[in-house]
């Protein structure tokens, strides 16, 4: 063994040792910093954060998602310190500089969910594997928020949700990347009910039909839940194909069930169709236990009622949100999506814009784009000014609580846009719930 | 008693308008040989001259509602009420039946120039070719009517005189049974038109001669007869059946750019438990068919069958399939 042979060897022994207790200390106490600072998912490396929002471009819901994407746009806009700002003038508290999000310039990507759980989920996928969006949002129908929150929650990234109206999106299928600013199915029914014994008394009894699907059960439950409590008696409740088109064979056993009310647990062509056919089989023109039959559409839109066209006058419902409202932040939003589009914007504009601000508003609040930092910054978050009154995301659930707009489809519009006369502003405090109600668990951030 | 008379006038209703639609495409088939996918297409359009008419009877003007400042909103009065009054409302009131004259020739058109402009190339290719580009047609017809009308239901309104419901429990001593006016309109137009189309091919020296290509194309020819001009005018008819069914079902079904591409699967159903080319098998299988989609919705069934009205239409294909692979009436 030569000189150099025994001092090599002699020093690697000692070097192993030192080395290993370097690395191991290496190891343990920067962990912490290094997982702050770094490895998560599309940590935005240049002077731009790139957003995803999978809104559907095609299919039934195709006008929704275009009105989807408007808003999308527009919020980009705004947080990039261009137009007039929108809601950024009244949103408070306001954290965001009108400099992008953390003074990086937002940039987007699209995707197509053509309203089907699988497509949603694949561009998705494709928006945060090969774009390297650092949110998803969008969408218009419960199945497919749940099933991208799912995919979000594991892919490690924020979803911040569309219009989804399932109890399920927030309830049972909850998770803790998943945000839901649209209000949903017992919120709904809480809405209502009071309104429902006002106008058409506690002594009813209810035909429900129901999209077979998990919105569709949820909010026959929640509805049923609600009209039995004012002493209401449920007759029956029946499935139906999502897309059925022809009801009749669904309706005309309404007709002599001894209903005196009518419950569409539809949504979309559904029920446009369903509401539509109704009223041909005569129901608002019955007489049913000695009062006028009455039909109920729980969850309204103003882009559907177009399509229902005078069916919808004088029938009872609830929305999210309407063009309508005089509040300053639904005025500042509808000011600057009118001179953009020259049209008014829908519920589902309205709770995609929203959503971005409040995702970017939590980012610079958290000072990271880490989505463990942004989850801690929009749990518990109060903030106002936004077109619902006062609004809390609640951090056991994720589920935003504010004011619900219970409405009635216009006996006299004024205008194209005038569909929906708002019937009563129901103040959050009446639709709030205990979250353990509906199950589930949020889990742990994954990033 | 009521719920079986009402779910028999459901299932005829329902199996007029699958039969329209399948007659015009086993029509095809048994003329042209060809799997024509675009045929829901046709529907669709037909539903669509409906909203164009409408559109056109019903151009306003606008009077501008200035309480609001943020964008354009206004209400409108169609011309025809300014100019005529109530003559004029009751035009655009009768939209729909203005419509189903206008979509005879919009739809002979639309036939002829889609058999002449694409389909006539692949009749000598296999139906897996016919498929696929019939298949494409109609996607790019959706489309483009997506592009003009935008993805949502359009309402389209029946006459007033009979948008609303008829007792027609008093007629057999019945008490409360009320029916749309609508729909007993489209059951009776329906029937004239299938009754038509068969006198059509039965008692005109055209008819003959078609059905005579129908049986054999090729001694047809050899008696010096032009027999493909003949089924270029098939394929125009048939286009003209399905269109009718679409502006006929307007009312009842607020249209959309999708529309047939979802009777169009229930219509190859139709046609398959029907036979293949047989006119009378798909009039029987779309009456058959819809009967049954109606009876096992009823809530006494789904009791003891949950989602058995979702499944029934191909569980019966599945059945006359096993037993009679040619179909009801099909030839071998």
């Amino acid at each position: 063994m030569s000189d150099d042979d025994k001092k090599f060897g002699t020093l690697s022994r000692r070097g192993f040792l030192k080395a290993s207790i370097a690395t191991a200390a290496a190891a343990a106490a920067p962990t912490i910093l290094i997982r702050n600072a770094h490895a998560f998912v599309n940590e935005p490396k240049g002077a731009t954060v790139t957003l995803g929002f999978n809104v559907p471009q095609t299919g039934p819901y195709a006008d929704e998602g275009a009105d989807e994407l408007r808003a999308f746009k527009l919020a980009v806009k705004h947080l990039n310190g261009e137009g007039n700002g929108g809601m950024l003038n009244t949103m408070k508290p306001l954290s965001l500089k009108g400099n992008g999000i953390l003074g990086k310039k937002v940039v987007y990507v699209t995707g197509d969910t053509q309203t089907k759980s699988d497509a949603a989920r694949a561009s998705a996928k494709r928006m945060i594997e090969k774009d390297g969006a650092l949110m998803i949002s969008g969408g218009s129908s419960s199945g497919v928020a749940i099933a991208v929150q799912s995919l979000c929650q594991e892919a490690g990234v924020i979803f911040m949700a569309g219009l989804t109206h399932s109890n399920d999106t927030t309830g049972k299928d909850k998770r803790k990347h998943g945000f839901r600013h649209f209000f949903n199915a017992y919120m709904s029914g809480q809405a209502l009910a009071p309104v429902l014994a006002e106008e058409y008394g506690t002594d009813r009894r209810a035909y429900h039909l129901t999209a077979d699907y998990t919105w569709g059960w949820t909010q026959e439950e929640s509805i049923k839940n609600a009209t039995e409590a004012l002493g209401w008696k449920t007759v029956a409740t029946v499935r139906t194909p999502l897309g059925a088109g022809d009801f009749s064979q669904y309706i005309t056993p309404v007709l002599n069930s001894g209903a005196d009310v009518l419950i569409l647990n539809h949504y979309g062509k559904d029920m446009v169709n369903s509401l539509i056919q109704a009223v041909q089989f005569g129901l608002r023109d019955k007489m049913v236990n000695g009062k006028k039959f009455e039909i109920m559409v729980p969850l309204f839109s103003r882009l559907m009622a177009q399509g229902a066209g005078d069916a919808i006058k004088g029938i009872l419902g609830s929305t999210n949100w309407n063009w309508s409202l005089t509040d300053e932040g639904s005025q500042a939003f509808v000011k600057s999506f009118g001179a953009e589009y020259g049209f008014p914007p829908s519920q589902a504009a309205h709770t995609c814009y929203v959503q971005t601000l409040l995702y970017a508003n939590a980012c610079e609040m958290a000072g990271t784009f880490n989505p463990c930092g942004v989850i801690e910054a929009l749990e518990g978050f109060k903030f106002d000014g936004m077109g619902n009154g006062p609004t809390e995301y609640r951090a056991a659930d994720h589920q935003c609580f504010k004011n619900v707009l219970v409405v009635r489809g216009n006996q006299n519009p004024t205008s194209q846009f005038d569909l929906l006369e708002v019937v009563k502003e129901v103040p959050r405090s009446q639709v709030a719930y205990d979250p353990k109600i509906f199950g589930g668990e949020l889990g742990s951030c994954n990033a | 008693m009521e719920a079986i008379l009402l779910q028999i006038l459901n299932g005829l209703d329902k199996g007029t308008a699958y039969a329209l639609i399948a007659l015009g495409l086993t029509l095809v088939f048994g003329t042209l040989g060809v799997v024509n996918f675009a045929h829901g297409a046709l529907f669709m359009m037909g539903a669509f001259v409906a909203v164009g008419v409408q559109n056109l009877l019903t151009i306003s003007a606008r009077v501008r509602d200035t309480s609001i400042t943020f964008f354009d909103a206004y209400k409108e009065t169609p011309y025809l009420e300014l100019w005529w009054g109530d003559v004029g409302r009751t035009i655009i009131d009768y939209a729909v039946p203005i419509s189903v004259i206008v979509a005879i020739p919009v739809m002979l058109l639309v036939g002829l120039a889609m058999e002449r402009g694409l389909i006539r190339h692949f009749y000598k290719r296999d139906h897996a070719d016919q498929i696929l580009v019939t298949f494409g047609l109609a996607i790019v017809l959706q489309e483009i009517v997506k592009g003009f009308f935008g993805a949502n239901p359009i309402p389209v309104n029946a006459p007033q005189v009979v948008a609303t419901s008829v007792d027609i429990g008093s007629l057999f001593g019945l008490e409360g049974i009320t029916y749309p006016w609508w729909r007993l309109i489209y059951l009776g137009f329906s029937l004239a038109v299938i009754g038509g189309v068969f006198a059509f091919l039965h008692f005109t020296t055209f008819g003959m001669v078609v059905r005579a290509g129908m049986h054999d194309r090729e001694m047809v020819g050899l008696l010096g007869i032009n027999i493909q001009n003949r089924f270029t005018i098939v394929f125009g008819l048939a286009a003209v059946v399905a269109g009718l069914a679409g502006t006929m079902y307007t009312p009842i079904l607020s249209p959309d750019y999708h529309m047939g591409m979802e009777f169009l699967v229930l219509s190859f159903v139709v046609v398959v438990v029907g036979g293949m080319g047989s006119l009378p098998g798909a009039v029987a299988a779309g009456f058959l068919l819809g009967i049954l989609q109606s009876f096992f919705s009823m809530n006494e069934i789904k009791a003891y069958l949950p989602g058995i009205d979702q499944i029934i239409v191909y569980l019966v294909a599945v059945i006359i399939l096993l037993v009679r692979p040619k179909g009801l009436l099909g030839k071998d």
